[in-house]
């Protein structure tokens, strides 16, 4: 899809782009002095959850979720809206305010941005970062030894389809939205503070084996989940269970399946793993002593982290029972 | 008498929950019709996990599949 794009710019005439043609990324990052780059990334969706409120702020956190995912900070959002004529003005007011105060949360700041009619709503922003072009946080840099932290349980896309099919325990909803809504902000600093620390993404729409796979791709690596390791949110595996997927997770196994060894996972487990997330949390390869402080510096922290596997010599994607 | 579940038009998880329902019923055999690969591939592995017969035919432009126990 891309490749007309990839013959109309070449990386060679575009020096100052770290991050962006030849080496897709969570996000595109453009250096301007030799002490700070930019990070630009654009998100929308349609509604995942009901409250107006809640979608905004959870399209809001995965939106400037792919900066914390490349180790920046957010300084600028545009929103970019499109709502049908018949939706009520509080309602998009409680949309955007909902996406404003996730920002605020941010330490950033909402200028503008640009709203169509539109069949069905769709919001989402584009957000600006800030990075130092040496601290870059990329998917291409994991190990042979690493470890593999996540820092937000797996399985909220499952809640959010069983949500569309009106079969959703409200706990369940209210858990997932609330992992949703939570930043990346503090995981991604905690990660910059360990230092020497390099391979970063953040878990979204191509599920964890999808995102996993970038990782192992671009590293030259093979990443090793521990299924039992795995965390997921309330109701993820009943919903599973009960072969609840959403389209996505068909199309994820697609492309994916065959990048994929699976030891002793049952077949709802396999595409439970498959399945889109949102606003999910990011996936870090650390080397072990490094790996351990972190795990230390979270809990102190509070902030959720899993050690859910390891990086090995090879290729693709192996998830163990 | 088959029971008849039209999950034409409708996307994931819809038709699963549908067809679901009606296994639940029990009253075999059940026609699904869908109208997606992906809806016919999620119907089908779902009903062959609860243990159901299921067979694939083209029908128009979608897909029935005849569930039985």
């Amino acid at each position: 899809m891309l490749r007309p794009l990839r013959d109309m710019f070449k990386p060679e005439d575009h020096p100052r782009l770290l991050v962006g043609l030849e080496v897709s990324d969570d996000a595109a990052i453009y250096q301007i002095t030799d002490e700070t780059a930019v990070i630009q990334t654009v998100d929308f969706f349609p509604p995942v959850v009901d409250d107006p409120y809640d979608y905004g702020a959870v399209a809001a956190a995965n939106a400037m979720s792919d900066v914390y995912a490349m180790g920046g900070e957010v300084a600028l959002v545009l929103n970019i809206a499109g709502f049908p004529p018949q939706v009520p003005k509080e309602m998009i007011g409680e949309v955007l305010r909902g996406a404003g105060e996730k920002v605020r949360e941010a330490g950033a700041v909402v200028a503008g941005g640009h709203t169509v009619e539109i069949a069905e709503p769709l919001y989402g922003m584009a957000v600006m970062g800030l990075v130092h072009p040496q601290r870059v946080l990329t998917k291409a840099a994991a190990h042979p030894g690493d470890v593999l932290l996540l820092t937000k349980p797996l399985g909220v896309g499952m809640v959010t389809t069983a949500l569309k099919g009106d079969v959703a325990d409200p706990a369940h909803v209210a858990e997932a939205v609330a992992s949703m809504k939570r930043l990346n902000r503090l995981a991604s600093q905690l990660v910059q503070r360990a230092g020497g620390i390099a391979a970063c993404t953040d878990i979204t729409g191509f599920g964890l084996l999808g995102h996993g796979y970038e990782m192992a791709e671009k590293s030259g690596v093979q990443l090793r989940f521990r299924f039992s390791r795995l965390p997921f949110v309330a109701g993820a595996i009943q919903y599973a269970n009960d072969w609840l997927f959403p389209a996505g997770t068909c199309r994820n196994e697609a492309c994916y399946r065959p990048k994929t060894t699976f030891e002793g996972v049952e077949e709802e487990m396999q595409m439970l793993l498959f399945t889109p997330e949102t606003s999910g949390g990011l996936l870090v390869a650390a080397p072990p002593d490094r790996a351990k402080a972190l795990l230390a510096r979270f809990a102190e922290e509070g902030q959720d982290v899993w050690a859910i596997g390891e990086v090995a010599e090879g290729a693709g994607i192996v998830v163990e029972a | 008498m088959a029971t008849i579940v039209d999950a034409r038009g409708l996307s994931c998880p819809q038709p699963v929950i549908l067809a679901r329902n009606a296994i639940k019923a029990a009253r075999f055999p059940i026609e699904v019709m869908v109208d997606s690969v992906t809806s016919r591939e999620n119907v089908r592995r779902m009903a062959e996990k609860q243990g159901v017969q299921v067979v694939v035919q083209q029908s128009g432009d979608g897909f029935k599949l005849v569930l039985s126990r």
